[in-house]
């Protein structure tokens, strides 16, 4: 099937010229010619978000963490690992819409590639940055290194994770080269700085057919090898709750059930990110209507697989209701906690199955309303994957004071928690400032499929 | 080979001799009072020679000895040679008194609502009778702890005991997730008990008091069977302060738990009374046996006050 698609896009674009790649080249450099008063205050609005966390982390720091964050004995690990695990899920929309759409040669990933790797590795730093927010002695965060033990999972995990960091910047960086030339010659007004950043980082691209070989094959290398990476990373990360032997999190599913959940995230993301993009740079020519139909397909999709992997996680040990699992799953049922569970349900697996079913849900603003219902719930559903399971341990909690037998974040863990938001988005918004967010030659070779000219456009 | 033989029958013979136990015969003595010229501490020790004679010399002359307070940091990682220590605990003989709780607290410098050793009400089915469980760590011998730790921060000694570098630990939390027994406290930096730790850090008014400083600040704390303690050969707080006598400590290796009054044989003592193990199917091996509380000593009467109430 998807090769007649194949064969349908690639003829639609055969009157392709010269002329037209100019426009195009106009239409995708823009956003870095000039920034608008909306850019500036936006800019403006994330990087205060991110002096706030800085703040929050001094006092943190400084003060003492019984008082400033609401971490106890058993909810020891609290929103920050939380954030983390939604962090490093969120860092697999590069694998998905970049590696595993490009290799399965469905064409119309080609606008959204990079925004998906920029957003892959902002998440993916910030992933880090939660892991240390939640350290007892971030002072002695070298002893990872100077004292790592292999048998350790968080060694594991860093590992990985500094892999996928290097491979997914490579990955970013390397198919960047000939936009970064384009850049250059076409964009005379801006400041000499950033032109000469442009000629120092494209690295004398010439654009040669022997360039292009080489950064076809690197890029084919780095997309292959990023796929196992991106499943090892969330593999690891959800390993390190399952190698415990608490009961919430013994399941010899978790690591397909965070995998399933992070390709669910990545596409709530990926959509988000395209109607945000669409819309502030004037990109509906590039980022189409046909996108959000496939990005609502790909939910649906994503959702039924992920849906699949919590009947697993959750009805399987509810049939047999041992012991052992009883009180946390009675809990998130009809417990306490069941009101938050059930629309973590709603939201974030029913929703996503069902409503991008409708063709008319697959609009850019319905699936847009959609996909920021399912990113939200797939924040919480972290959250509930971390944080009442502490409170329900094999020995019952006795006798100890109310917060250590109720969780709710302090103000400061939410000022971090937001602040890593905030980072994540600045970074994604500065990229896109300063770097074409569409990766002009891919667009322009996916139109031109088959010819040969695509070397010779500067 | 044949030096480092030597070495450590010396050390252990040491040992025992701080112990008062005078029984093994001490073959490398000489060597170990040789070193005339070290500054004196003004300590004495009484040590056995070759020949039989009990004599006091000055600890400086004894290396790697007990009363010299201090162990490096090699040998806190390796635990006391020729010792496993393990603990019995007698459900029948425990009423609640809370007295090893506040007794631990002191000897370790902590404040509640922060327990290494916590007396729990458990009840298995609605048909069966209440009755209170001390928990603790229980040093496991296949401890799910010590596996997670990233950094060699908890590690298990020789002598069976499950301890912290808490100049080591990174703070990440994973032992305490690891744990299924809910064992390990976190120092939060509790304004009350930062304070304390600080008033109370040379206080030995308690003749219980544990020289082992309170975990520092943003690191993992937990029951640690007294362990420079039982380097001394004293029980721990929790099993002097007993008043039911509920809790026996003492060494697999020697067959022997002790309440500080009564002295068992280990394995008649659990084979006879039915000594279990909680949460054997987790299989991490514990080294805390319990004894079900059968013909109780006591009533079970519930706790009507509540202790950690305060923030």
């Amino acid at each position: 099937m998807s090769e007649e698609k194949n064969i349908t896009e690639s003829t639609k674009y055969e009157t392709f010229t010269q002329e037209e790649y100019m426009i195009m080249k106009d239409d995708l450099l823009r956003p870095i010619e000039k920034i608008g008063k909306a850019g500036k205050i936006w800019i403006a609005f994330l990087v205060a978000v991110c002096l706030a966390g800085v703040v929050a982390y001094y006092i943190q720091e400084t003060k003492s963490k019984y008082v400033t964050v609401s971490l106890r004995d058993y909810t020891m690990w609290g929103v920050y690992i939380s954030n983390f695990v939604f962090f490093v899920a969120l860092s697999l929309v590069g694998v998905l819409m970049s590696a595993v759409l490009k290799l399965t040669h469905f064409e119309w990933y080609r606008p959204l590639s990079r925004i998906a790797e920029v957003i892959a590795v902002g998440a993916i730093m910030l992933a880090g940055v939660s892991i240390v927010a939640a350290m007892g002695r971030p002072d002695r965060l070298y002893y990872l290194v100077t004292h790592g033990r292999i048998q350790s999972p968080i060694v594991w995990d860093i590992i990985v994770i500094m892999t996928y960091l290097a491979t997914s910047i490579i990955l970013l960086f390397i198919p960047l080269i000939p936009s970064l030339s384009t850049c250059k010659n076409h964009l005379k007004n801006l400041p000499k700085w950033q032109l000469k950043m442009y000629e120092m980082l494209s690295f004398g691209w010439e654009g040669t057919p022997e360039q292009w070989k080489i950064l076809k094959k690197t890029v084919k290398i780095l997309t292959v090898l990023v796929i196992p990476l991106g499943i090892s990373i969330h593999t690891v990360t959800a390993w390190l709750f399952a190698l415990t032997l608490r009961s919430e999190w013994d399941s010899t599913n978790f690591g397909a059930y965070f995998v399933s959940g992070a390709f669910l995230l990545g596409s709530a993301a990926m959509i988000i990110a395209t109607f945000i993009f669409r819309k502030a740079y004037k990109l509906e020519k590039y980022l189409t209507e046909m996108h959000f139909d496939k990005l609502g397909q790909v939910m649906v999709l994503m959702g039924l697989i992920y849906a699949y992997f919590n009947i697993n996680e959750y009805l399987v040990p509810a049939y047999k209701m041992s012991g052992l699992h009883a009180n946390h799953l009675l809990n998130l049922f009809t417990g306490e906690e069941a009101p938050f569970y059930w629309s973590v349900v709603f939201f974030g697996i029913v929703v996503p199955c069902i409503l991008p079913m409708f063709k008319k849900m697959r609009k850019p603003l319905p699936l847009t309303i959609i996909a920021l219902a399912v990113f939200i719930a797939g924040w919480f559903k972290r959250y509930l994957i971390v944080i009442p399971g502490l409170l329900h341990p094999y020995l019952p909690i006795q006798d100890v004071p109310a917060s250590w037998t109720h969780y709710s974040p302090s103000l400061i863990e939410w000022t971090i928690v937001a602040a890593t938001f905030a980072a994540m988005m600045l970074i994604v918004t500065l990229f896109s400032r300063y770097f074409p967010i569409i990766s002009v030659w891919e667009v322009a070779e996916g139109k031109l499929e088959g010819k040969e000219e695509i070397i010779n456009y500067k | 080979m044949e030096k480092e033989n030597n070495n450590s029958s010396r050390r252990n013979f040491l040992r025992l001799g701080a112990l008062g136990s005078v029984a093994l015969a001490g073959t490398a003595i000489a060597s170990a009072v040789s070193c005339e010229d070290k500054a004196k501490t003004g300590k004495k020790v009484k040590v056995l020679t070759a020949d039989g004679k009990l004599i006091e010399i000055d600890s400086s002359h004894v290396e790697h000895h007990a009363s010299n307070d201090k162990f490096s940091k090699e040998e806190v990682r390796q635990g006391i040679e020729g010792k496993k220590f393990i603990r019995v605990i007698d459900l029948a003989r425990c009423a609640n008194e809370r007295k090893c709780v506040e007794g631990c607290q002191k000897a370790h410098n902590i404040l509640a609502p922060v327990e290494y050793i916590k007396v729990k009400k458990m009840q298995n089915s609605a048909l069966e009778s209440p009755y209170w469980f001390p928990t603790m760590c229980y040093h496991c011998d296949n401890p799910p702890c010590t596996k997670v730790c990233p950094v060699d921060a908890t590690f298990k000694r020789s002598d069976g005991i499950v301890a912290i570098d808490n100049d080591r630990c990174i703070g990440c939390k994973f032992c305490m997730a690891a744990c299924p027994y809910s064992a390990r406290t976190f120092n939060f930096g509790r304004p009350e008990q930062v304070k304390y730790s600080e008033e109370h850090k040379n206080d030995t008014s308690d003749p219980n008091h544990c020289i082992t400083p309170y975990a520092q600040e943003g690191t993992v704390a937990k029951c640690d069977f007294c362990t420079d303690r039982s380097a001394h050969g004293l029980l721990p707080a929790c099993v002097v302060e007993c008043p039911n006598g509920a809790i026996f400590h003492g060494d697999e290796l020697e067959d022997v738990v002790t309440n500080g009054e009564d002295t068992f044989r280990l394995k008649k003592l659990l084979a006879d009374r039915a000594g279990y193990r909680q949460f054997e199917e987790l299989g991490t091996k514990p080294r805390v046996y319990y004894l079900p509380p059968v013909k109780r000593n006591f009533p079970f009467e519930d706790a009507t006050e509540v202790h950690n109430t305060k923030e």
